[in-house]
């Protein structure tokens, strides 16, 4: 199989509410930023895919408007998805695995500002039996952390209510090294507890902060990889799997869609030493580190994860983008990267990444 | 060269409100049809489980599924959430749990609220049964939601021919979401220059290019735009249509004319509505100007200038 990287990654600062710039406007730093990380201007990358969605932004086809950054004259190869841009990076890997390009560039952004995200978030439910409930996206992820916590009295995980406290502590302490997240540092674990619900059982700690924010990554193959990127993140595998859209019909402390991505990808076939996780939720973190299998050597979410930070359709990608920059500079030499969609770990997205031995 | 100041953020109010209509295949209509007899339908899969609410296809299998139901109204908590703050279009207004409810007789569990006092009043594992809205008409929204229940627990699924009178075969779901518009840098100083009745357009500092209106990007050089340099206010129709159809909400007579407009000193053109001039008599190098209404934020429309109509050569690259 051809041998695919990821050479370089670049984010803005994730921030609560950025009015005074459009969407291109936040975007296009981060576009030139990883360009010029590997010396490219946009007319010589093959191929362009992003990630967005309308609904964050209230209009239609919004994704158009973003194009500008790109510099889409003369025509460019380029596509979109409505999802998570670590989605648009399958799209892209696939392409340059055909051997129909040689580089790509992958973008996603996401403005949560505009609107109220939690109501925005029950648009992407089923219209006929759960939207016209108008469940909120922070209630859907807290039957989730009950089912994990009442599994938690039948003795079949540690999941309680400090154990979810410690994610989020781990979390935000981890993200005080991390320039771009919107939260860091953080109270211990007791004082948390002292908080009152947003939506029992989970507490404003247990949930991720709602902001704006972009990423980008540029994914080059075989020796123009090398020539791009001293040490190129490879992606050695990469796989994603969805469950049933219906909650009722899910074991909800699960997922086996995590589990059977992180398979195909061939995450289990070698341990690895970093692992980014897109657990927007606490309690995810937890039902994740069990499906992948992570024990306690393997360092997660360094970054700060997306209890730090957690820009619609780019906290995803933000995952490979920090897990690759961890082998960029030699802080990792095997990653696991995962991304999310949907409610309650709906959709899951699993990649492997390697740098050469140094 | 004009510096272009920092601009005062604008942002506007933006609903986004749709009615969708959506029809219903044979199982969901009989399921939502069902409710509104105060009858809960499941279906049964091809390897015996009974699937409340009810699909079309089973979500292990892929096997297309017919095979109705009839499940009790009584069942069993199997997770949830006390919800504090109620949101707008939720099914209570008061504090409630959101339950994922496994119906005696089904297999897996249904999303609703439950009705109750207080966090401390549920658990997984509580008896509730539904409680009927007063009036039904074939939607999720005909449970009012659930409420405690101490009674008798209902038994097996039953067969049932899904077959009711009248059949619902659609809903309209509304859907209504509130923004905040912020158009950003480079389109705030744009309609704020506006409103002052002057047109700013931004130049791209690589291809020189001059944007009307500007997005703060030059999507040929993918380069940011800075530099703000005043257009028109005449300008060159450099194509146009004529429009038949009355638009909802605009007091616009047809038909009328949509022009493209290259603004002098602009090298894209912005779009708006040609007036002072019968319809049939707008053509292409047709020399315009705005004209403002007494309080308007931006022109109502343009009127031709009497001067000469462009050469085709100064317009061409426009179209």
């Amino acid at each position: 199989m051809r041998e695919v990287a990821i050479v370089a990654f670049g984010q803005s600062d994730h921030r609560r509410d950025t009015p005074e710039i459009s969407e291109v406007e936040m975007l296009m730093p981060v576009l030139h930023q990883v360009l010029d990380a590997v010396g490219l201007r946009a007319g010589e990358i093959d191929f362009t895919c992003s990630g967005s969605c309308d609904y964050l932004a209230g209009r239609a086809f919004s994704f158009t408007m973003a194009l500008d950054g790109v510099g889409a004259w003369p025509p460019i190869s380029e596509s979109h998805v409505e999802m998570d841009g670590a989605w648009a990076l399958y799209e892209a890997w696939t392409r340059l695995l055909t051997g129909e390009a040689e580089t790509a560039l992958v973008y996603s952004y996401g403005k949560s500002s505009p609107g109220d995200l939690r109501e925005v978030l029950t648009r992407q439910l089923d219209p006929y039996y759960v939207a016209p409930l108008w469940p909120d996206s922070v209630s859907l992820a807290a039957l989730q952390a009950q089912a994990l916590l009442d599994a938690e009295d039948t003795g079949d995980t540690v999941a309680d209510e400090r154990a979810l406290a410690g994610v989020a502590v781990r979390c935000r302490t981890a993200a005080e090294d991390n320039p771009h997240a919107q939260l860091a540092g953080s109270p211990p674990p007791e004082a948390l507890l002292d908080e009152p619900y947003l939506v029992r059982p989970l507490r404003r700690h247990d949930c991720p902060p709602v902001g704006d924010g972009a990423a980008a990554v540029v994914l080059a193959a075989g020796d123009t990889a090398r020539r791009l990127c001293r040490r190129p993140a490879w992606i050695r595998g990469m796989d994603h799997r969805m469950e049933a859209h219906g909650l009722g019909v899910r074991d909800l402390t699960r997922s086996p869609s995590s589990r059977l991505a992180a398979e195909r990808a061939g995450a289990f076939e070698t341990p690895v030493d970093l692992a980014e996780l897109h657990a927007p939720f606490t309690s995810q973190e937890l039902i994740l580190r069990r499906e992948l299998r992570l024990g306690e050597d393997v360092r997660v979410n360094p970054s700060g994860g997306a209890l730090a930070a957690n820009p619609m359709m780019a906290a995803g990608l933000i995952r490979l983008g920090e897990a690759a920059a961890a082998i960029h500079r030699g802080a990792a030499d095997r990653a696991l990267a995962h991304a999310t969609s949907g409610p309650c770990l709906q959709q899951n997205l699993v990649a492997v990444l390697e740098g050469d031995a140094s | 060269m004009t510096p272009a100041p920092s601009p005062e953020v604008l942002q506007a109010p933006l609903v986004v409100e749709f009615p969708f209509t959506r029809s219903l295949g044979p199982v969901q209509s009989a399921f939502l049809t069902g409710l509104r007899t105060r009858t809960v339908l499941g279906v049964r899969t091809t390897d015996g489980r009974v699937l409340v609410p009810p699909v079309e296809y089973d979500p292990v299998t892929a096997d297309e599924l017919a095979d109705l139901v009839e499940v009790a109204p009584t069942g069993t908590v199997t997770t949830w959430a006390w919800n504090p703050s109620p949101r707008r279009g939720q099914p209570l207004s008061a504090p409630f749990a959101w339950v994922l409810v496994r119906l005696d007789g089904a297999d897996t569990a249904l999303l609703h609220a439950l009705d109750a006092p207080g966090p401390d009043a549920v658990r997984t594992g509580m008896r509730v049964r539904v409680r009927w809205a007063a009036e039904r008409e074939g939607a999720i929204t005909d449970i009012a939601c659930f409420e405690p229940y101490d009674g008798a627990e209902g038994g097996e699924a039953v067969p049932h021919s899904g077959e009711f009178t009248d059949p619902v075969s659609g809903i309209v779901a509304p859907a209504r979401l509130d923004y905040s518009y912020a158009p950003g840098r480079a389109q705030s100083r744009y309609l704020k220059a506006l409103a002052g009745r002057t047109t700013y357009g931004e130049r791209c500092p690589s291809c020189r290019k001059v944007y009307v209106p500007p997005r703060g990007a030059c999507p040929t050089c993918g380069v940011a735009t800075a530099e703000q340099v005043e257009v028109g206010p005449r300008g060159t129709v450099t194509t146009f249509c004529i429009v038949n159809i009355k638009a909802r909400n605009l007091d616009i007579e047809v038909p009328y004319v949509y022009a493209h407009i290259a603004l002098d000193g602009a090298d894209l053109a912005l779009h708006a509505r040609i007036g002072g001039i019968p319809y049939d008599e707008v053509r292409m190098g047709l020399r315009v100007e705005p004209v403002w209404s007494e309080d308007g934020r931006y022109p109502d429309h343009y009127r031709p200038t009497g001067e000469p109509d462009a050469d085709y050569d100064t317009y061409k690259e426009l179209l």
